[in-house]
């Protein structure tokens, strides 16, 4: 890399969006796996996450405060009586990503809750994983979740996966206005108080979700993860503009009229990398020599190691997250303390959209946990997620191009996505079309009775989650006019996820221009950690 | 959506066990004691054969191993039938086998097993899962006594694919839209010719085959 002194006065330190001049660094950007050291070209707008945010001095002592001074309810002890059905729903390993050092914040919230149900005489105390169609937790990632001391009193009988195929482990409570079908765990619906343990990673996470997806069925779940609620959800990190979020809320609102609900949602600062990866949350321009060195080792030791074992390495590698809010009493006014400090951290004001956005892919997604980042989930990185990192509008313009960085590898995991395999190689190369994919063949993929064993007693995602994932791109595919991903090591999965390939990201950059003329404005969104851009016009 | 069914082989799909445990029972329950003696050493000395023909080819194997059925008198074949059903099926029923089975019934499906087994030999197991219909072997008899012969077409291999193709078109049922289940490789045709196959507990080369086609693959305990 270029000597940097010079440049240091060409970008101011506080700031989160730096403009590429000549001579400005090469980015250290995520492909997979792997990293990728690129050249931008002059002009190019990089926008980097906030700092971390300071943490609570004490965890615990946070949880302990906020359970007891909650948002319109009254304080947890008042709610605990000797005899009672107590069930903590627990959010599943999908949050926080990577996963967090231990002890996780969830199994400090159990510490403090469960002491405070046995000092009240609360004896039938389960413990469920709000996994909803998501795959089964394994004993390891569930004793790494809640500490050993935990699972062994616990686990099995008292503290499992959610079954959302258990014929009996389902109870229908009521439709709301819009016919939503509200479903929830028999357990849960036979409680007399729930307690919601939650890990808050973005502002899509938690409220009436936590409750309304993550416990729940198909039945329930086909009322809002299909391709109209998408479509019309400008927005899925700003309530107001989400139609996923109303869905929702409805939805969440007949579970508290039948249900007591305690949630206790916690925030976290976006520390993704510490000890000797650190560096890679600074700005290019902040790299020491020694950070350069460490880059330089790390991109040449994943470059030469099998793809798996590089997967072991980064999977192995927890991030030392700092807790900066613990909040909790009622759904609405818990959630709303929860975004206010989630925007807080994430949200980084940019001015103007750009013609082309340019998103790095790491190895990891919120379904690919201890697994493959298989094809249908880089496009769920992309258009769906990262896509939607902002708040209002999108960062790249109506019909502009979306470049990501991965090798799109044609690999997939079958024991964690088995119905993925099928969805890729059947269903997508005959349609793309949401709509017809929702109508033809989800059904067919959710009832297939091999697909529903794989998730009841393996550890495989749901047959429908496929189509979710899917369907999850569908804002990006309606608003982008081309997708390029650059550095794809093969043609054929481009190709049926209907993209552009090239090998470099130089070349994707000028086919950009190609496409949307030479004068295009070009943004890089240099995650993770996790940022949120906040467009304004 | 199309009326549909799931078959599932039986032998190492849904039990543990295969035709020759069940043959073994039989043998051990001839009813006198030498004849008992006699039938199982005989059994077992034969066990090795079987072992080499079924690897070699499933319906000679089937052939030739029907033959020792010859002379057992029917009525006597049913009761034990009953028997075996406890004894031996039953104890060798995977435990998730029914729990699969409900999922199907569950996404619609009709339930149908599909063996190369004998029909009065399966039929206590076909009545205790819930099943719809039972394609298997059925054994010939002369004079209330089993000949030994199997009434043709013997249910193995490509001849049950038939047998599938041939119940669907009966029953007007999408073939396409239908499950198979299997664990062996020597069911590849009638996996193959179901729009939803399955390998179950798969033998080596019916794994690399599910891999090959991206089947899934059930491990039931």
């Amino acid at each position: 890399m270029r000597p940097i002194k010079t440049l240091q006065k060409l970008y101011d330190e506080e700031s989160q969006v730096v403009i590429t001049e000549k001579g400005s660094p090469p980015r250290a950007l995520f492909s997979g796996e792997n990293f990728l050291l690129e050249d931008l070209p002059v002009g190019t707008r990089v926008i980097f996450p906030r700092p971390p945010m300071e943490g609570v001095p004490n965890v615990k002592a946070a949880i302990r405060w906020a359970i007891n001074h909650p948002e319109g309810m009254d304080p947890l002890h008042a709610l605990l009586r000797p005899g009672m059905k107590l069930t903590c729903v627990i959010d599943d390993i999908s949050v926080p990503l990577p996963p967090m050092v231990t002890p996780d914040v969830r199994q400090s919230i159990l510490e403090v809750v469960l002491e405070l149900a046995a000092d009240s005489g609360v004896d039938d105390v389960h413990l469920l994983i709000a996994n909803a169609l998501h795959r089964r937790m394994t004993e390891g990632e569930m004793r790494r979740m809640v500490g050993t001391k935990i699972f062994d009193a616990y686990y099995p009988d008292r503290y499992y996966n959610h079954d959302a195929e258990d014929p009996d482990g389902i109870v229908e409570l009521e439709r709301t206005a819009h016919n939503e079908v509200v479903a929830v765990n028999r357990r849960v619906a036979e409680s007399d108080l729930i307690v919601y343990v939650n890990v808050n990673f973005v502002p899509m996470n938690g409220g009436h979700k936590s409750m309304g997806t993550g416990v729940t069925n198909y039945a329930s779940l086909r009322a809002h993860h299909n391709p109209k609620t998408i479509r019309d959800s400008d927005s899925y990190m700003e309530p107001k503009a989400s139609a996923l979020y109303k869905s929702n809320s409805r939805i969440g609102t007949v579970i508290d009229k039948h249900l007591k609900v305690f949630h206790i949602e916690t925030t976290l600062n976006n520390r993704m990398f510490g000890g000797p990866t650190d560096f890679l949350a600074k700005k290019e321009e902040d790299y020491t020599e020694a950070d350069r060195l460490k880059f330089q080792a790390l991109r040449f030791t994943l470059g030469k190691i099998p793809r798996a074992a590089a997967r072991k390495v980064l999977n192995a590698i927890p991030a030392p997250y700092d807790v900066t809010g613990v909040f909790a009493g009622a759904t609405e006014p818990v959630h709303v303390k929860t975004l206010e400090m989630s925007w807080k951290q994430y949200s980084v004001p940019v001015q103007g959209q750009s013609d082309i956005v340019i998103f790095p892919i790491p190895f990891i997604s919120p379904y690919s946990v201890n697994s493959i980042l298989n094809p249908l989930l880089v496009q769920v990185m992309g258009l769906g997620y990262f896509f939607n990192l902002n708040r209002g509008i999108p960062l790249v313009k109506k019909g502009g191009v979306l470049i990501l960085l991965h090798p799109a590898y044609d690999e997939f995991d079958p024991e964690h996505h088995p119905s993925y395999i099928e969805f890729f190689n059947r269903i997508l190369p005959e349609t793309r079309d949401s709509m017809k994919l929702e109508h033809k063949y989800e059904r067919e993929f959710a009832e297939n009775p091999s697909y529903v064993h794989l998730y009841r007693k393996g550890n495989a995602y749901h047959g429908v989650h496929p189509f979710y994932m899917w369907y999850w791109g569908e804002n990006g595919r309606q608003h982008v006019g081309k997708v390029i991903v650059a550095g794809a090591e093969n043609n054929h999965v481009p190709a049926l996820l209907g993209w552009d390939r090239t090998d470099t990201l130089t070349e994707a950059i000028e086919e950009a221009r190609g496409f949307m003329g030479r004068s295009a404005t070009i943004s890089l969104l240099r995650i993770a950690p996790t940022l949120l851009a906040d467009v304004k016009l | 959506m199309p009326a549909k069914a799931a078959f599932y082989d039986v032998d190492g799909t849904l039990v543990k066990t295969n035709v020759v445990h069940v043959y073994a029972y039989y043998a051990m329950n001839r009813g006198s004691i030498l004849g008992m003696a006699g039938r199982t050493l005989s059994t077992v000395a034969s066990l090795p054969l079987f072992g080499v023909l079924d690897s070699f080819n499933r319906k000679v194997f089937n052939e030739f191993f029907y033959r020792y059925y010859e002379g057992l008198s029917e009525d006597r074949l049913l009761t034990v039938a009953e028997d075996m059903f406890e004894d031996v099926l039953k104890p060798a029923l995977y435990e998730q086998s029914k729990d699969l089975i409900a999922e199907a019934r569950r996404s619609g499906c009709r339930i149908v097993l599909v063996t190369g087994a004998l029909d009065f030999a399966m039929r206590p197991l076909a009545r205790y899962l819930g099943a719809d219909e039972l394609i298997a072997n059925k054994m010939q008899f002369v004079g209330g006594n089993a000949t030994g012969k199997v009434i043709p077409p013997i249910i193995e291999g490509a001849n049950k694919a038939n047998a599938i193709r041939d119940y669907c078109a009966k029953e007007g049922l999408s073939l396409a839209h239908c499950h198979g289940y299997s664990d062996s490789s020597s069911d590849y045709a009638m996996l193959a010719i179901v729009g939803r196959p399955t390998a179950v507990n798969p033998d080596m080369r019916l794994r690399s085959i599910a891999r090959a086609y991206n089947w899934p693959i059930l491990d039931l305990k």
